[in-house]
């Protein structure tokens, strides 16, 4: 069995032409199978990759327009997982499905089910209100609100009810210095937060997110808009946040889905193509279409 | 054909002739609405300057031209007002916010969208017909200040209910996604962003229509304003229990543009400086509500950074 | 640096936030009762439609009892309040149309003209003075505009033409021409603006003057939209009332000479509001069949508009 570590590239090369031999027969549906069984030789990884949202035979339409065929495809709890793939593949639409996002747009219809912790969320019983606080999102192009810092980040908790200045205070803080932005702005929460950079407002928002406690949290391309500088700052925050959320990230970027993600999906024209550990499927991807991608034949 | 150098050239000068020739029209053709106004102005303030002092804001109407004073009317023209603007602006942000944020599109959505397009050609005075029917007949509020604000406030409701939408609009797709985002229903994202977001367009509009509401006359006329009140309505704060009373919302009543055009209807010549008089306040009230509506749209399009 | 995420206060605090509940039944209620409050001010729109249809409709109907169709179409007389009351409504009809279309004259050359300047012409300076003026201009109450008519437009025209009686059509006529300008040049500028930019570009490449450009290719581009600024326009000056209601006279007189006075049907409407008519009687419903011979007119021009304008909204 070959050492795939849970953040390291694989470190033997012959071991992994040897699993690579072993997988390519086995059809698309049964890596999900694969990926769970925990290796005995190593301990940590005794414990069962849980996984939080499974996406099931999920079919998207824009109008008439046939925007996702058939994803079926399993996000591993507080791990990074990312989407690649060439424009309009449909990773930006699988990622506002997983918050009911589209609903917001007219005319779109989805089939299949999208389960987070085991219940469907797109059953008709589901509270959209509470699922959009358990799976917040990033988009990307930074939108903080014409208010303060402060304001910013509590409005996910005053729009449950708390008002408490000192618990404000506190989650304020706690959520800022998650998002690396505390000891930037710590001077002055009041300031407006339109007058930061546009790093620090892409992190102002990721730290409003963080600040309802979400289980997961979805970006959509973070980084794109960003500076070199601000895009290193905000990878380095995904490395620490995937302790204790699940991230699901797309990006545009080849490079920056082998830094940051545990694990890869790779779509095209509306289609899974693959998906597996980043280490692979950036070394010794299964798919032809994949191989092409990535290195860059396409896309 | 002679196309010759020379034509081409005779030609092409001809056209810059007339092209510089059209400039002087098209300056001169705008001269025509500013020397209007000015003029309109003039006429107001030679005839009618010279009768306004204090004693014409207190004085009642009178047969005595030189007595006449318009206090029934502008005690008249601000009551109106505030039942226009009560009933307007909650209807018409209303029915902006619901046109822009929660209406399906469906046909009746497209009805309401046609109704509020027609409403905004109907002729003033079939609004005065409505009301003459409706509310002071039917609906028995009689010829008041109830009915006659009512009148008002359905005449500028397109007016606001437009300006809501348009200043709605301009508020972008990325606010409300953030907010939705992190769990907001929509009235909360509605009341939290859209709405403060956009409330220097929709103060704007507002002010835009009470300022047309204010001037209006034929409604008010055909619903039964008196032209020769010499009282007042009853207070609206008392000095006994229970201290607020609504009786003035029942009485009759009269508005400056009224009082005005009761007095240009008059032969003698004296009337005609009373009615240039509040002409002169009309047009300093409807200048003085324009510009600040102007100030107010300059100040709240340059504050808001997206 | 890593927050020490085992941390039992922090859990507490993560279990404390996260256990909130949302969306309670409470919170669902108020939505959907605000939500429908919001509604009823939109649909408020039809119901004030159909009120003025019924208010319209129920008195013209009574009206109708008393005086027949024909009567009112073809007599050319409107006596109402005389001993032998006539009803032929021809007279208010000529009255109104003869002053708007008087408006009309004034208004569709400079509003045009002036559409035609500020869309080719004007730089931003110009624009920045012109555009609040004929903003300021729209904002002024009729009544002052009928003042305005009366007492300084008649007498400057009785100089050129000293046989002027003191309420003419004329001067009406003009003054509501004036009035309705802005009304017209923003329609047409905005119908002008919205021909698309090659278009315009294409003609300025070969060397078109702005006059040019704007008569042979943006008017005929545009036509539809400033037709429908025509038409709507004239909805608007057949609709209006104080201005002829001062200068134009309340005698109803069918002719079509614009140096007599005459009155319209919104005159009329004003004149016996004015005065003391007994609620349910034949000259009190006579205003209602007035209205809506008034509200048939400028629906059709509305229509009519709207057609227009959606016409050329289509092209592009």
């Amino acid at each position: 069995m070959v050492a795939i570590g849970t953040n390291g590239w694989n470190t033997e090369p012959l071991g992994g032409m040897m699993n690579f031999q072993e997988n390519i027969d086995a059809p698309k549906t049964k890596p999900l199978a694969l990926m769970k069984q925990p290796d005995p030789t190593r301990p940590e990884q005794a414990q069962v990759e849980r996984s939080i949202i499974e996406v099931q035979d999920v079919n998207f339409y824009y109008g008439s327009a046939h925007a996702l065929k058939s994803i079926n495809i399993e996000i591993p709890e507080k791990k990074a997982t990312a989407f690649i793939g060439p424009s309009g593949c449909g990773k930006t639409t699988l990622l506002r499905c997983l918050n009911r996002m589209n609903d917001l747009i007219l005319n779109t219809r989805l089939t299949g089910t999208v389960q987070l912790d085991g219940k469907d969320i797109y059953d008709s019983s589901t509270d959209v209100i509470n699922l959009r606080r358990r799976v917040g999102m990033i988009f990307q192009k930074w939108n903080p609100f014409p208010k303060s810092i402060y304001e910013n980040v509590v409005y996910g908790l005053r729009i449950v009810g708390i008002n408490n200045r000192g618990f404000l205070d506190e989650v304020a803080e706690k959520s800022l210095r998650r998002a690396a932005l505390w000891d930037e702005v710590k001077d002055n929460l009041s300031k407006a937060a339109t007058d930061l950079s546009g790093g620090q407002q892409q992190r102002l928002c990721i730290a409003r997110a963080l600040a309802v406690e979400p289980e997961v949290l979805l970006m959509d391309e973070p980084c794109s808009a960003l500076d070199p500088i601000s895009t290193a700052k905000v990878e380095e925050l995904i490395h620490e946040l995937k302790d204790t959320f699940t991230i699901v990230i797309v990006t545009h970027n080849m490079q920056q889905a082998a830094r940051c993600a545990d694990r890869t999906a790779f779509f095209y024209l509306g289609e899974l193509i693959e998906i597996g550990d980043t280490a692979k499927l950036f070394t010794a991807p299964e798919q032809r279409q994949t191989e092409d991608y990535i290195t860059g034949r396409f896309g | 054909m002679d196309i010759s150098k020379q034509t081409i050239e005779k030609h092409l000068s001809g056209n810059r002739r007339f092209d510089a020739f059209f400039t002087v029209v098209g300056l001169l053709s705008t001269f025509v609405g500013m020397i209007t106004l000015a003029a309109l102005l003039f006429d107001l303030a030679s005839d009618g300057l010279g009768r306004i002092s204090p004693q014409f804001f207190i004085s009642f109407p009178s047969r005595f031209a030189a007595q006449a004073g318009i206090l029934s009317a502008w005690v008249g023209t601000v009551l109106v007002m505030i039942v226009t603007a009560l009933a307007a602006i909650p209807m018409g942000v209303g029915a902006g916010v619901y046109l822009e944020e929660y209406a399906p599109k469906n046909w009746l959505t497209g009805l309401i969208e046609i109704n509020i397009a027609n409403l905004a050609g109907v002729p003033s005075i079939v609004y005065g017909l409505m009301a003459l029917g409706l509310f002071v007949y039917q609906f028995g509020f009689g010829q008041s200040v109830l009915s006659a604000g009512l009148t008002l406030a359905l005449l500028i409701l397109p007016i606001v209910i437009v300006a809501t939408r348009e200043s709605i609009r301009a508020v972008p797709l990325s606010m409300r996604e953030a907010a939705y985002a992190l769990g907001a229903t929509k009235w909360q994202t509605t009341k939290d962003h859209v709405l403060p977001y956009s409330m220097g367009g929709i103060l704007t509009g507002v002010i835009i229509a009470l300022s047309r509401a204010i001037g209006e006359t034929a409604p008010l006329i055909t619903i039964g304003a008196l032209t020769f009140i010499a009282f007042l309505p009853d207070p609206p704060i008392k000095g006994t229990f229970p201290f607020i009373s609504f009786d003035w919302l029942w009485s009759p009543f009269s508005v400056m543009p009224i009082q005005m055009f009761n007095w240009v209807s008059r032969p003698q010549q004296e009337f005609h400086l009373n009615a240039a008089a509040t002409g002169l306040i009309l047009m300093g009230m409807t200048l003085l509500m324009n510009a600040v509506a102007i100030y107010f749209r300059y100040r709240f399009r340059k504050r808001i950074k997206w | 640096m890593k927050t020490s995420e085992a941390d039992a206060g922090y859990l507490a605090a993560q279990a404390q936030v996260r256990s909130i509940p949302t969306n309670l039944t409470v919170q669902k209620i108020r939505e959907r009762a605000i939500e429908f409050v919001m509604f009823l001010c939109a649909a408020s729109s039809i119901a004030i439609t159909c009120g003025i249809v019924w208010v319209l409709l129920a008195e013209s109907w009574h009206f109708f009892r008393n005086v027949s169709l024909f009567d009112f179409l073809t007599d050319t007389q409107w006596t109402v309040l005389f001993e032998n009351p006539r009803y032929g409504i021809m007279p208010l009809v000529t009255g109104t149309l003869v002053t708007s279309g008087i408006a009309l004259l004034v208004a569709l050359p400079l509003g045009t003209t002036i559409a035609i300047y500020l869309s080719e012409y004007a730089n931003a300076r110009v624009r920045e003075i012109l555009k609040p003026v004929l903003e300021l201009l729209s904002a002024v109450p009729t009544v002052v505009f009928g003042y305005f008519a009366l007492l300084f437009i008649t007498p400057m025209l009785q100089n050129v033409l000293p046989d002027l009686p003191g309420f003419n059509m004329l001067s009406a006529g003009i003054v509501i021409g004036i009035m309705i300008i802005p009304y017209v040049s923003s329609l047409s500028e905005d119908a002008m603006k919205a021909v698309p930019v090659n278009i315009r570009e294409g003609s300025y490449a070969m060397g078109a003057t702005r006059f040019q450009t704007a008569v042979r290719v943006l008017i005929p581009s545009a036509f539809s939209g400033i037709a429908s600024a025509y038409v709507l326009g004239f909805s608007r000056a057949v609709g209006e009332t104080m201005v002829v209601a001062v200068a134009a006279g309340t005698q109803p007189n069918l002719t079509l000479n614009p140096m007599e006075g005459a009155a319209t049907i919104t005159a009329y409407i004003v004149q016996v509001s004015l005065g003391d008519l007994p609620h349910g009687s034949v000259a009190y419903q006579s205003i209602f069949a007035a209205g809506l011979t008034l509200m048939g007119m400028t629906l059709i021009f509305n229509i009519g508009g709207y057609l227009l304008r959606k016409r050329y909204r289509e092209i592009y």
